[in-house]
């Protein structure tokens, strides 16, 4: 956890303590930027070029060689990205998705970790395990049987069968399972002698205490359902339930020339998730650690 | 009594979740499990066939090109990926100046979505006006056609997978590469090792577990591959990316073959579970532990 977090000294910037030939001059910096700072910019052309050519005209952006900056910046792509399709539409749909996504998991994961961890009783670890070995099983196996199960019940092309397989994870009761092995025990037991009911010391004690693994869960459920496509590709057929990503990969299909819109939609799309990035580095960071570490 | 109103609470704490995981995963799985002996398109009276379905798998031409493909974009992915992520995560971990700016920099196409790879491979490597040419033409090589060319299509989709997927491996080296105490490398200077020996002999059987962890993991995501498919060449040109996952969707999906598309779902669980278990085994016998 914490990336940001250093213990090895600068290894490159300190004199080498081996024998080597006597250099006659060195870098006034450390020679790691040159290795790095190409390697920054590379990483970041694709999203910058992103953003300057949504602020460019179609026109401009075909001709070759291509412009770096805008000549002339215009906002067209974004005016007609608004007034040409649905795209207002489709966001209030990613925005309705994705904030049942992160509360139900918020709320369902940790209450399910917190009896997985803080509770024992019959048939405790034999769910705990079940739900465990489902993490085996690929996506791809499910999305037959749940297509049909859902057009048998009737959601399929509406919105709940995107936000239902997302209302719980078995990642996010493991993640809080683990979370709250790590807390103390006494907290609880002060307030169940205060003659506070299981839920009441769950909601008022255990739930404040959460918040760094909440903030793990509910990023890794935001990143999940906001770019998800698969599912609403296979699910979604009626463009008013069209989520922000599915509606977008489906212009590559019908308006694949209209460059403009097209950047402007990939800019609306991914720059919620990059400015929430850079204001909450550490806690994605942690995320990430967290999802690679939790084999 | 008392123990039954004890479950009574705990139920009433993981039973929702239990409840939906359990119903959206183990019962869909077996369903598919039956549904892979079936001959079904989704209306008419399911008809059971065995193991035709499995059958039919092995004779498939379309089939063994898409697992060509998906082998062709992990041996691509996979190693990339991990030596990457390793190269990066080390020079990442000092204390230099702008370091949080490189960090950022790395980081954010974490974010992006498939649509948003999708969309940017489509333009960065555009034949007629991408940039990727662009710079190739400064270069004085000859244009390329990229995702036009059946042989480098799926070489730009690897690239721009590692281009939003690398972060992830850097992430896990570096947190590895920061539990490594600093007086480990220390005393292996102090001994006369140069920079690179300490790393070779000290820091790198540390990270062991990490790479093979981060290799399965980036494995099981490479077989899978089929959004920046799906956002880019929808299969083509000339069926050159098409994917084990994007044929199962088009069967199942597009031709409505619940039944071979559900085998094929198998047929890919098993083979996942087959290279975990031998890369696990692998790495048990060479004694490290990644679990």
């Amino acid at each position: 956890m914490g990336a940001t977090r250093q213990t090895s000294p600068p290894a490159a910037s300190r004199a080498p303590r081996t024998a080597r030939a006597p250099r006659r001059w060195r870098l006034p910096f450390s020679g790691w930027h040159l290795v790095l700072m190409p390697l920054a910019l590379l990483f970041a052309t694709p999203l910058v070029q992103m953003v300057l050519s949504s602020l460019k005209t179609n026109a401009e952006i075909r001709r070759f060689p291509p412009t770096l900056l805008p000549r002339d910046p215009t906002l067209s792509g974004f005016v007609q990205l608004f007034t040409e399709s649905d795209v207002l539409r489709w966001i209030a749909n990613s925005v309705l998705v994705a904030s049942c996504a992160v509360l139900a998991q918020v709320l369902l994961c940790s209450m399910a970790g917190y009896g997985f961890s803080r509770m024992r009783f019959l048939g405790r670890t034999g769910a705990f395990v079940l739900i465990i070995a489902t993490m085996m099983i690929p996506t791809q196996l499910l999305m037959i049987p749940t297509y049909v199960m859902f057009s048998r019940v009737g959601i399929v092309n509406t919105l709940p069968s995107i936000i239902v397989p997302w209302l719980t994870s078995a990642f996010g009761v493991f993640l809080m399972r683990q979370f709250f092995l790590s807390l103390p025990a006494e907290l609880e037991e002060a307030a169940r002698l205060d003659g506070c009911s299981a839920f009441g010391v769950f909601w008022r004690i255990i739930l404040p205490l959460a918040k760094p693994a909440l903030a793990t869960l509910a990023i890794f459920t935001l990143l999940g359902s906001w770019n998800d496509l698969i599912w609403p590709l296979i699910s979604i057929s009626d463009d008013r339930w069209f989520t922000l990503q599915l509606g977008l990969a489906n212009f590559q299909g019908t308006r694949r020339t209209e460059w403009q819109m097209l950047m402007a939609g990939n800019v609306v799309a991914t720059m919620p998730l990059i400015v929430f990035f850079v204001l909450a580095q550490k806690h994605f960071i942690a995320t990430m650690t967290f999802s690679g570490l939790k084999g | 009594m008392n123990g039954l109103r004890r479950a009574g609470t705990g139920w009433a704490f993981i039973g929702p979740s239990s409840l939906i995981i359990l119903g959206l995963s183990v019962f869909p799985a077996g369903w598919a499990w039956i549904l892979s002996q079936q001959r079904w398109n989704g209306f008419s009276r399911p008809r059971n066939i065995g193991w035709a379905n499995y059958r039919a798998m092995a004779d498939d031409e379309a089939l063994r090109a898409a697992v060509l493909h998906t082998a062709f974009y992990t041996a691509l992915f996979v190693p990339a990926s991990v030596l990457g992520g390793l190269f990066i995560a080390v020079a990442l971990n000092r204390r230099i100046r702008f370091i949080g700016f490189y960090r950022t920099c790395i980081f954010v196409p974490f974010v992006a979505s498939a649509t948003a790879v999708g969309i940017l491979s489509n333009y960065l490597f555009d034949p007629q006006f991408g940039f990727a040419n662009s710079v190739i033409r400064t270069l004085g090589l000859p244009a390329q056609k990229f995702l036009e060319d059946p042989r480098q299509a799926m070489v730009v989709i690897a690239v721009m997978t590692l281009w939003s997927g690398l972060a992830f491996t850097v992430v896990v080296y570096l947190a590895a590469l920061q539990d490594i105490p600093a007086d480990l490398v220390e005393a292996a200077t102090v001994d006369g090792a140069s920079r690179l020996q300490a790393f070779r002999y000290v820091v790198w059987p540390q990270l062991t577990p990490v790479t093979v962890f981060s290799g399965i993991w980036q494995l099981i995501g490479a077989l899978q591959l089929f959004d920046v498919v799906y956002t880019t060449t929808r299969g083509g040109p000339l069926d050159a990316t098409q994917t084990i996952v994007y044929f199962l969707w088009e069967q199942a999906f597009k031709q409505l073959r619940f039944g071979y598309g559900s085998a094929v779902a198998y047929g890919l669980f098993a083979l996942t579970l087959a290279i975990t278990l031998v890369m696990l085994g692998y790495s048990r016998l060479a004694k490290v532990r990644a679990f």
